[in-house]
């Protein structure tokens, strides 16, 4: 097949991730949503190392998942304590980030 | 014999060591150690002096090379010595009178817990000074300069619980630093003229270099003398320098630091030679100081104060004499040595006359003194008669050469600075008289003091009157000496050089001169204060003397001038630290804040607004990347 | 390969901050010791550079030690010490055990406040110190720009915990108003010294852009980058080299600290502890200095030449304008700072004026000031802990009572004044001959500096020490054995240098020299050449130079 169909699956994918972040407003799902976006790049990154035959995009798509699995731990265990003491998994409900 | 030269200045120099580092321990012997030190640098000096008398005038001066001290490409300073006969006659004056002075030191400060660092600081002091006439560059001499400096600081506050003395201190030390300002610009300004500074090469080839040059460095080292040796427009220090212990003031402020300046423009002399304008500096700046001097020592009233004013005009003699070149050289040196004797000796009485008093320095409060101090009275007497130039008498010979020197210098010139010298010479004889007749003769006018003590005058101890009957002895025969047969006269001028002047008056006639104005100065004080009883509080008197007593407002010029205005300098200084240079950081800071309030808005915290304007800013990147590639 | 001493030198004391920083809770005195026998140690070892540095070699650089690090970006571990970087290697080395036994009690936690265990101030004070050293160390080492700047930036960290962390106890202001005072005293000092390192973390990666481009092969590297120059490769286009400089410089200049930069030293300087305030004028100030020396002029020699008039008079501004603050100050320490912008501007002033007096003469003048400063800072500070005052008007009599202490005082002083025969009289009469052979117009108002310098060292003599003894010091203690150890050294030393510092000159001049040589530049000749004659082997020396000189 043609690797190209493999970049336009990776398009459609960071899309669907990236209008999921900006809609939802549940954690876990703009978690899933981000995660989709990362594996989109994966994907692209592995047609892309096919495309130009050398490793380095398969090595970075490595790189990410690693990556993705240690924000995974992190990002899961914040959720679950601001579940904890909101009741409630919404992201509009924190706004702690600012000063 | 070269390496004895060596030892003349680590004698001293070991003694401060020992005695400032030494403890308590050290205090019942310390002072003797300091005395003994002293002495064995006068002796050292003796034997280097008995050796130099075996060897003929050209072949008398020693070098000796220690140590290359700062060697950097071009500049090369080196611990070096050079003894020649002028640099022997100081030292023998330095560790002669100074050894005298330790001895008189032992009695007078017999009752001062702080007696061993008193010696220590002696030592100190003669260390730096014996370094300083026998340097054979100048930047080791600038050491020696500014190591007596050093030491003069450190005595002249030595009661420094008194703020006075405290204050006179500092202000002596800042003064001088003016001046020593002056010599390292001149050293400076050699090393670039010559690329060297030592003496032998500088002054070998002083006549190449270029007149400007060496008028600027001419004036650069008359600023350095005026400073260190109280000289227009630098003199206000020597005054209140006399808040220190007699011995100190006899020592340093009179008969050998602030002499140095007299050494310093001798010894530079084939500079000044070439240099016709810094003479006629140097010549202005004596003739005004032998006035000025003497003008002040007319107002005083305290007797250290008064021999003060004396000094700062005798030194004016000494410069005057230098600054005349090769004729007056031999001069400036020989009443440099007879002053040293009499001006050591009269403070030495005025110390003896304290000492009896209860520190009491108004002349005042004194009177008839010279029944209770038959010794003192001698001596500061022959000392007196020496001073005024009484025929036959060590100042005699001395300054009447110098006036004979200054009429030598010919035309108009030479009759303005004769005159002055003459006019000085009145003066002199005047406040000298005052001082004598207000201490020793009339009736007694001595009072209790504040806390009721009456004064009971006494003559002081052995080891003070010693040292005063040879400095006496000292002030009778060595005019005389050093004249019969042009003694002097003969052994320096290998080294300074000499030419007869000529006058165009006769020797005779400025002798008789000298004579009749030194008549009329003895007759007006004697007018004023031997027949009429002296007033035990101090007139109003006139708007001159109003102005003497206050040193001739030099220090309200000073304190008007440089304090008031660097006060409000450094001030303004600190309000612009603070406002502009700061300012101008932190006007940047805050403008940085302010702006980042307002950016700050875009922060609401809300996780999903970030990854809108993230979306935004990736998605116009984008835009802008596929723009550019498509133009 | 041979032994890399340079390394283990800055490795030692690096060491020594992580097991000072080891050690438990309740064990600070053993903190301190293994601090003070850590910076002996660092001591020992620089001395066995300075034994091993060869005066008479031919390269500029020796004990050398390179290794690849980051091929990519051209950066190389490159260490070497020149005659100069040796010299202040080792005054590093010399001024941190006194400085850590001068600050024996300045972290010692307070007994009532505790908040627990594990609290450990001492432990961090001592471990922060060597840090230091162990950073400036590797300053003074560093040939190649990149580990130059890595550990000049770095040093900004440890630097800003012990002004910010650790003060004099509370004085006048209470301590809440002293905390503040500090932690505003740290934030400054990092600003500025941030901001001059951003800027030249541009000129750092802007080399490196210039070298790339036209050698072909991007470096860090001083040796490679004067090589490249020496044989044509490298030709920058004098506006690019202008910039490049400009970026360096004005990092140094914030660090040294130069006019009208300075303002964050008497703030850092009169809110830290006095031993931190001699870190960081005596040790840390220095690299600003040496990196002007060794950055900016042999990386930029033109540009150097371009800018020094304006530098120079700059630093005549720092003389005049940090002695006439330094009279106006009330507080001892801030005095001491702006006492040493003054002693700053003289460096500055030795280094552009392109002599090798001059140039050898800010050498000497970074020890001697670094030696000077210290032991008056360090009296200062034990005067202060046993009053709780900076304020010079709350001092009296202080003679009377305590007459150890104002002796040591006064020889600072007299040091700091630049009395002849003490150490730092050598260095600034060779900066002001060095300037006054170039520009004589500066060098003579820059001599007015020593005249301020006398004015506000005795008059803070005069007012502390002497005069009726104030009831508040009737009880003060002269100074106790720790503090006699800390100073008399400090002093023997001054007098040494300043009687024979030869040994000092002798290393010094071939780097000088070589300095030099990369700006072209020679020293102006006398007009009227006198020849020494009693001192042949020095004519002999004069002669051959000529030779040399004509022969070029």
């Amino acid at each position: 097949m043609n690797p190209v169909n493999y970049l336009y699956l990776a398009a459609l994918l960071f899309t669907i991730g990236a209008a999921g972040v900006l809609i939802r407003r549940n954690a876990i799902v703009v978690f899933m949503c981000v995660e989709l976006m990362l594996n989109a790049c994966n994907l692209a990154f592995v047609a892309f190392s096919r495309l130009h035959g050398n490793l380095d995009g398969q090595i970075i798509a490595f790189f990410t998942m690693v990556v993705a699995a240690a924000e995974v731990v992190v990002g899961l265990a914040i959720i679950v304590t601001i579940f904890r003491s909101r009741h409630s998994a919404s992201v509009d409900d924190a706004s702690l980030l600012k000063l | 014999m070269e390496n004895l030269i060596g030892l003349l200045v680590a004698a001293p120099l070991l003694g401060a060591a020992v005695l400032l580092c030494g403890g308590k321990r050290l205090d019942r012997v310390g002072h003797w150690l300091g005395t003994l030190l002293a002495a064995a640098s006068f002796v050292i000096g003796a034997v280097l002096f008995a050796d130099m008398l075996g060897r003929s005038g050209e072949h008398r001066a020693l070098h000796t090379h220690l140590f290359s001290w700062v060697p950097v490409g071009g500049f090369r300073a080196d611990v070096a010595f050079q003894l020649d006969q002028l640099s022997m006659t100081f030292v023998l004056l330095i560790t002669g009178v100074g050894t005298l002075i330790h001895l008189y030191s032992v009695g007078y400060m017999e009752h001062d817990e702080r007696r061993r660092r008193f010696f220590g600081y002696l030592n100190l002091f003669l260390a730096a000074m014996v370094l300083l006439v026998i340097a054979d560059n100048y930047l080791l001499l600038y050491v020696g300069w500014e190591g007596v400096g050093l030491a003069s600081y450190l005595l002249i506050g030595f009661w420094q619980h008194k703020p006075s003395a405290a204050t006179a201190a500092k202000k002596a030390f800042i003064v001088n630093r003016v001046g020593d300002m002056g010599l390292s610009i001149a050293i400076m300004l050699m090393f670039t003229t010559f690329g060297t500074f030592a003496f032998g090469p500088v002054l070998s080839s002083a006549g190449d270099a270029g007149e400007g040059k060496l008028t600027a460095i001419g004036l650069m080292l008359l600023l350095a003398a005026c400073g260190k040796s109280a000289q227009v427009p630098l003199q206000s220090w020597l005054g209140d320098a006399m808040e220190g212990p007699t011995p100190v003031s006899a020592l340093i402020h009179a008969a050998t630091m602030v002499t140095a300046g007299v050494y310093l423009i001798t010894r530079s002399g084939a500079i000044f030679n070439a240099a016709p304008d810094a003479q006629t500096a140097v010549v202005t700046v004596g003739a005004v100081t032998l006035l000025f001097g003497a003008i002040v020592g007319c107002a005083k009233d305290d007797i250290k104060k008064a021999l003060a004013g004396s000094t700062m005009s005798q030194i004016g003699y000494m410069i005057l004499a230098a600054g005349l070149g090769p004729i007056g050289y031999v001069f400036a040196i020989m009443h440099l040595v007879t002053h040293g004797f009499f001006k050591a000796g009269l403070f030495l009485g005025a110390g003896s006359v304290m000492h009896g008093m209860n520190d009491e320095v108004d002349m005042r409060k004194y009177g008839g003194l010279r029944k209770y101090m038959p010794v003192t009275f001698v001596t500061f007497g022959l000392g007196y008669l020496a001073i005024i130039g009484f025929p036959g008498l060590s100042g005699f010979f001395s300054k009447d050469k110098i006036i004979e020197a200054a009429f030598a210098k010919g035309g108009t010139e030479g009759w303005i600075l004769g005159g002055a010298a003459l006019l000085g010479a009145a003066i002199t004889a005047y406040y000298m008289t005052r001082v004598m007749l207000m201490t020793f003769f009339g009736e007694k006018r001595w009072v209790p003091d504040a806390d009721g003590n009456e004064p009971h005058p006494h003559e002081s101890p052995k080891t003070m009157t010693i040292p005063m009957i040879i400095l006496a002895l000292g002030s009778l025969g060595a005019g005389a000496v050093f004249s019969i047969n042009d003694t002097f006269l003969k052994w320096l001028e290998p080294v300074t050089g000499h030419a007869e002047g000529h006058s165009p008056v006769s020797a005779l006639t400025v002798t008789i001169a000298t004579m009749a104005v030194l008549v009329i100065g003895v007759a007006i004080a004697w007018s004023q204060y031997g027949r009429r009883p002296v007033p035990a509080v101090a007139p109003r008197g006139s708007l001159l003397t109003r102005a003497a007593r206050r040193d001739l407002l030099q220090d309200d010029f000073n304190h008007v001038v440089l304090v008031r205005g660097g006060e409000q300098l450094t001030r303004g200084l600190v309000q612009i630290d603070h406002t502009l240079v700061d300012g101008a950081v932190n006007g940047t800071a805050t403008a940085v804040g302010g702006l980042s309030g307002r950016l700050r808005r875009f922060q609401n915290g809300y996780a999903r607004s970030y990854a809108v304007s993230m979306f935004g800013g990736a998605a116009v990147l984008i835009a802008a990347t596929l723009l550019m590639r498509a133009v | 390969m041979s032994f890399p001493l340079l390394t283990v030198t800055a490795a030692v004391p690096a060491l020594g901050a992580v097991a000072t920083a080891a050690v438990p809770a309740a064990r600070r005195t053993v903190a301190k010791w293994l601090a003070l026998l850590f910076s002996l140690a660092t001591l020992a070892l620089a001395a066995v550079q300075l034994a091993r540095f060869d005066t008479g070699a031919a390269g500029p650089f020796q004990l050398t030690e390179s290794h690849a690090w980051i091929k990519d970006f051209g950066v190389r571990y490159e260490l070497g010490v020149d005659g100069i970087a040796v010299v202040l290697v080792a005054l590093t080395a010399l001024l941190i055990p006194f400085v850590i036994l001068a600050g024996w009690h300045d972290a010692d936690p307070l007994e009532e406040a505790r908040p627990n265990r594990r609290w450990r101030p001492t432990q961090g004070f001592f471990a922060l110190i060597l840090l230091v050293e162990a950073m400036v160390v590797i300053s003074f080492e560093a040939t190649d720009v990149f580990v130059f700047y890595i550990f000049f930036e770095a040093m900004l960290i440890p630097m800003y915990f012990l002004i910010g962390g650790f003060g004099d106890r509370a004085g006048e202001h209470g301590e809440e108003e002293t905390a503040a005072r500090r932690s505003h005293a740290a934030v400054k000092f990092l600003l500025y010294n941030l901001a001059g390192g951003l800027i030249m973390l541009a000129a750092v990666i802007g080399l490196y852009v210039v070298t790339a481009h036209q050698t072909g092969d991007g470096t860090f590297s001083l040796q490679e980058i004067i090589r490249a120059r020496a044989d044509g490769r490298l030709d920058m286009a004098s506006s690019t080299e202008r910039l490049l400089f400009l970026g360096f410089f004005f990092a140094f200049a914030v660090k040294a600290p130069l006019w009208p930069l300075h303002t964050w030293l008497p703030n850092a300087m009169g809110e830290s502890t006095a031993p931190v305030a001699v870190l960081i004028t005596a040790v840390v100030d220095k690299v600003g200095t040496f990196a002007m020396l060794r950055f900016c002029i042999q990386l930029f020699p033109e540009a150097s030449k371009w800018a020094t008039p304006v530098i120079m008079v700059l630093a005549v501004v720092s003389i005049l304008y940090g002695a006439l603050l330094a009279v106006a100050q009330r507080d001892i320490k801030r005095l001491v700072a702006y006492a040493s912008i003054s002693h700053f501007g003289f460096i500055i002033l030795g280094i552009f004026a392109m002599t090798t007096q001059g140039q050898s003469g800010a050498t000497l003048y970074m020890v001697n000031h670094g030696i000077s400063t210290a032991a008056l800072m360090l009296v200062a500070g034990f005067l202060i802990s046993r009053r709780g005052s900076r304020l010079i008007a709350d001092y009296g009599g202080v003679q009377k009572v305590a007459p150890v202490l104002a002796g040591t005082f006064l020889v600072g002083g007299l040091a700091t004044l630049s009395l002849p025969g003490l150490a730092p009289f050598v260095s600034e009469f060779l900066v002001l001959v060095g300037t006054f052979s170039r520009y004589p117009a500066l060098g003579i108002i820059a001599t007015v500096g020593i005249v301020l310098a006398a004015l506000y060292v005795l008059v803070l003599y005069q007012r502390t020490m002497t005069g009726p003894v104030k009831a508040e010091v009737r009880a003060m203690p002269d100074l106790k054995v720790r503090e006699l150890v800390v100073v008399a050294p400090l002093i023997a030393l001054l007098v040494f240098l300043g009687v024979y510092p030869k040994p000092l000159t002798e290393i010094v001049n071939p780097a000088v020299k070589h300095t030099m040589s990369q700006v072209d530049k020679t020293d102006p000749r006398p007009d009227v050449p006198v020849r020494a004659a009693t001192d042949k082997d020095a004519s002999h020396e004069e002669a051959s130079h000529e030779e040399a000189e004509a022969a070029k």
